[in-house]
């Protein structure tokens, strides 16, 4: 049993607009943080610049809020430098893969245990509604008004493209889901990827409409557990099965299709195919958008390894200080 | 050949060693200025290398040069030309007889001056000696490749392994030239190639053939030479680069400080050897983190001082602009981090192997906002580890980003280093939080003396707390848009920096009563002091004040400036320190000479300019 309570996390006013998924978001980080029972001191919060990344400002631990976009190198040093801090690194959709897309990529690639909060409002908010790189092409706003030109990121695929061990998603509003989806992020050793759906009630109202209410959800989501048949829809009467190179929603009963016949989530499996083809699904291609852990895979850790390598070249080597390591230089006496 | 060999006495001598950027002149340079100060003589050591790895064999752009300076007493610079040049190949001869003096001697390997060298080396003819107007009985002419291959003939070497050992054989005959003991040079390959005897006993081989191709044939040289030693303050020594020297004062210093050192780093030539270097200790407890870019080397660093590391991030000019940002939220935050720049040409990617010292105005001024940083600036190769060890402390004791200016004349050059007690160093003392303050810190409670705010590290009980770049209310550290708040910070970050105390700078020469000051910082000091001492010399009566602290200034800088008739302000830049300068020294108006040629100053070339001013 954890000692804190969310109320041990909490600090400050969040001065979001009202109905904002930074303020749901927030409270399930709290709860989260209560659930793990990491002390605050030794938790930190680290962000970039953006509406969410004033997150740091509203939690009772360690936090930066640092410079647009480098919050996850500011946090990568932070890792290594003292492994007993749990880190979460806060980034928007703007923050993390438009400015920060290089250190997002490459805290994937060397799986610094990091717990990568990706708010995804698919929207500049703080600077006053422009085009992100997640915005769907042809999207209008402030910077495009007359629809851009541009394909946008989908963050599972960056993630999985380099070599991320760890995709979860969940839904700012949907609590539950969220706070389980963040545990499991906390649990899983290395880069740990959870994007957060959420609307920016100003700029970009309805971008996640399709799954932003229970209802919603009920009918456009699929909740994935690991060893669980892929079902959903609202009387649990869809499931997903393989077809080809691709998915297919079936219908349970229909044509001679039982739960046996449907996909069985494998969150731990190493080649992330299928999971890319899970988190890639949307609701206009008539699919489900996939929720909760699609990737968990352990993998050695960047900090672990940077320790580790230090402890081993200790035990190797013979000079441990400053004044041996100038007696492993050619010298000469002068008397 | 001469009759009888003369052995001449010489205070100081100037070795430059060049050939093709494979050919090892380094090497053959560093095992020269160890020989020399193992037998008590002084060392400054300069290479000069092109920016391509390998550039086609024998051509113009590929040569690479390593100039040694040693001398019976103390010397201070590589030297303006050399007494013996080392030229592997007709190429080497074309770019490096500029940088002979014109009574040197020339040691050329003539199996590398046949038709097709001296074509890539736009020669226009078989007299290439002629061309260039040198005087053939100074030209030691020497078979070298064909003599080593010889000598390796039975060593079961292939030919590629052979040819790489010609460096040996050109050092042999410059070790016969001055007299060297070879078996320092033998003992000092053995320990270099301890797991690969063979290589090293192949190598002895050919030092000694050279060697023994010089005594016998007594070359075409009237003469050998001999370099006394005159006794340098008593202890161990070591020869060391200035790069290597920054590495070893950041380990001393987070050795005495007892903090993790972290450095985050992107390669960047001419900084990258202190990535190197660094990552090579690990059994120090020493981090090296090889960022994605230049912005994550300083980012990472300024996220391990928040977990209490002594963090640093070594780049030059063009990552210093990538990194300008989050050196700014060190600012703002007020964390220690220590920025090495070490200068090279610009602007943008410049002359990237070469030395300048044109990011003055870019380390105390380039960054948004008010945004004070103290800038220190190393004078030599081995003043690197003192004033790294300083950037350092200041760092950490008045929790501040400092800008430590090297260049790549200092980093790369070498000169004979005394080896420091790390117990004689001075202490470190970061205002660490106190038990009292417990519980109700805010991160920019100061102490009111210096206006230094308090270190709470990451992971501490009690002390948690956000930093951030909005800026902050002063007491309680939340975010503040307050207009009186704001001045007030501004000016508590300006003070704070102000108050760094520093040593006073000092005047060397004729203190008292000389007609003209010479003024500089950062690594021209050996030759500004060696004009110093040349126009003295002379009958005139000069002095030089060098300063190594740039923000702030020592207290006695407007005293000393204002002091003599004349100054000189002396940089490789267009005039950012004159100008600097009379920003804080009232009425200060100074001579001013600047030369950007990404080349070392030229000692005859200041004692002329600086002639002229005097007789102005």
């Amino acid at each position: 049993m954890s000692e804190y309570t969310a109320k041990d996390f909490k600090k400050g006013q969040p001065r979001w607009c009202p109905g904002c998924g930074d303020h749901f978001f927030l409270a399930s980080l709290h709860k989260a943080m209560a659930e793990i029972g990491v002390a605050p001191y030794n938790t930190a919060v680290i962000s970039g610049i953006g509406c969410s990344s004033r997150l740091p400002y509203y939690v009772n631990t360690y936090a930066m809020q640092t410079v647009h976009g480098r919050a996850a190198a500011i946090a990568t040093g932070a890792k290594v430098t003292n492994q007993n801090l749990s880190i979460w690194q806060v980034s928007g959709d703007g923050d993390g893969l438009a400015i920060g897309g290089n250190h997002f990529i490459h805290a994937m690639r060397r799986n610094i245990d990091l717990n990568i909060i990706l708010l995804n409002n698919r929207i500049y908010g703080l600077t006053k509604g422009q085009y992100s790189p997640t915005s769907p092409r042809g999207f209008v706003s402030k910077s495009s008004p007359y629809g851009t030109v541009e394909d946008p990121f989908y963050p599972a695929e960056l993630c999985f493209g380099a070599r991320g061990h760890f995709f979860a998603r969940s839904v700012a509003t949907d609590a539950t889901p969220t706070v389980e989806i963040l545990k499991a992020a906390h649990a899983h050793k290395g880069a740990a990827v959870c994007e957060i759906l959420q609307d920016c009630v100003i700029f970009n109202e309805g971008t996640h409409n399709d799954v932003y209410t229970k209802e919603g959800r009920a009918k456009n989501a699929i909740y994935l557990e690991q060893g669980k048949p892929m079902i959903f829809g609202e009387n649990k009467e869809f499931g997903l099965m393989q077809e080809g190179f691709s998915l297919k929603v079936v219908k349970i009963g229909e044509n001679g299709v039982t739960e046996k016949d449907l996909l069985v989530h494998d969150a731990h499996c190493e080649d992330n195919t299928l999971q890319l083809k899970l988190a890639l699904m949307e609701t206009k291609d008539g699919f489900p958008v996939a929720l909760g852990v699609i990737r968990d895979v352990a993998a050695p850790t960047y900090d672990d390894a940077v320790n580790e390598q230090i402890e081993e070249i200790k035990a190797k080597k013979s000079y441990h200080n400053f004044t041996e390591l100038l007696e492993t230089n050619d010298t000469w006496e002068v008397k | 050949m001469a009759e009888k060999m003369e052995i001449k006495e010489l205070d100081q001598v100037v070795v430059r060693f060049s050939g093709d950027s494979g050919d090892g002149m380094q090497l053959a340079g560093n095992i020269f200025s160890t020989v020399s100060a193992t037998v008590g003589n002084d060392i400054s050591t300069f290479p000069d290398y092109p920016a391509d790895i390998r550039a086609p064999q024998g051509s113009l752009t590929g040569v690479s040069g390593f100039q040694v300076h040693i001398g019976e007493g103390k010397v201070y610079t590589p030297g303006d030309k050399c007494d013996v040049l080392v030229a592997m190949n007709a190429a080497a001869l074309k770019t490096q007889y500029r940088y002979a003096k014109p009574s040197a001697c020339i040691i050329i390997d003539t199996d590398s001056f046949c038709e097709k060298d001296l074509e890539k080396a736009a020669f226009n003819s078989n007299d290439y000696l002629g061309e260039m107007n040198i005087d053939p009985d100074r030209v030691i002419a020497c078979p070298i490749t064909h003599m080593v291959k010889e000598c390796l003939a039975d060593s079961g070497m292939d030919n590629k392994a052979i040819l790489k050992c010609r460096n040996m054989f050109a050092l042999g005959l410059v070790c016969w030239l001055f007299n060297r003991d070879i078996e320092i040079a033998a003992n000092f390959l053995k320990e270099k190639f301890v797991k690969k005897p063979a290589i090293a006993e192949n190598n002895i081989k050919v030092i000694n053939a050279g060697y023994d191709y010089g005594h016998n044939t007594h070359s075409s040289v009237a003469g050998t030479y001999k370099i006394e030693s005159k006794a340098a303050a008593k202890g161990r020594y070591m020869d060391i680069t200035g790069n290597k020297a920054t590495s070893y004062g950041l380990i001393a210093a987070a050795e005495k400080a007892g903090l993790r050192l972290f450095l985050g780093s992107y390669p960047i030539t001419p900084a990258t050897d202190i990535l190197h270097e660094l990552s090579k200790h690990k059994s120090l407890g020493v981090t090296t983190v090889q960022c994605e870019d230049e912005i994550s080397g300083c980012a990472s660093a300024i996220g391990a001082s928040f977990a209490g590391a002594l963090a640093c991030t070594s780049t030059s000019g063009p990552g210093v602009c990538l990194k300008s940002e989050a050196i700014n939220l060190a600012v703002i935050d007020e964390l220690p981090l220590v920025i090495i720049n070490v200068q090279r040409g610009g602007p943008s990617t410049g002359l990237p192997t070469k030395s300048e010292q044109t990011d003055l105005l870019q380390a105390l001024y380039g960054r948004n906002g008010e945004s004070p940083m103290p800038v220190i600036a190393a004078t030599s190769p081995t003043n690197c580890f003192e004033a790294t060890y300083t950037a350092a402390k200041i760092a950490l004791e008045h929790m501040t980003p400092v800008i430590l200016l090297t260049d790549a004349f200092v980093a790369n050059g070498s000169g004979a280093w005394k080896l420091p007690d790390i117990a004689e160093l001075p202490a470190i003392n970061p205002p660490y939080v106190t038990p009292e303050m417990k519980d109700n810190y805010t991160p920019y409670f100061r102490n009111p003396d210096n206006q230094v705010r308090y270190w709470a590290i990451a992971g501490q009980k009690g002390y948690t707390h956000i930093l951030g770049g909005l800026e902050k209310d002063n007491k309680t550290g939340a975010i503040s848009t307050d207009p009186e708040n704001h001045n007030l910070m501004c000016h508590l970050r300006a003070e704070k920096i102000a108050k760094i105390e520093v040593p006073d700078v000092e005047v060397e020469g004729c203190v008292d009563d000389a007609d003209l000051l010479i003024v500089g910082f950062g690594g021209t000091y050996g030759h500004l002091y060696s004009a110093m001492e040349e126009l003295n010399k002379k009958g005139y009566k000069t002095a030089h004040a060098h300063f190594e602290f740039i923000n702030p200034l020592p207290k006695n800088t407007a005293e000393v400036l204002n002091k003599y008739k004349k100054v000189v302000v002396a940089e490789q830049n267009l005039g950012q320190f004159a100008a600097y300068l009379r920003s804080k020294v009232d009425y200060f108006v100074p001579y001013q000479f600047n030369q950007v040629k990404g080349q070392p100053f030229v000692v005859t070339e200041l004692v002329a300019a600086f002639e002229g001013i005097l007789k102005k």
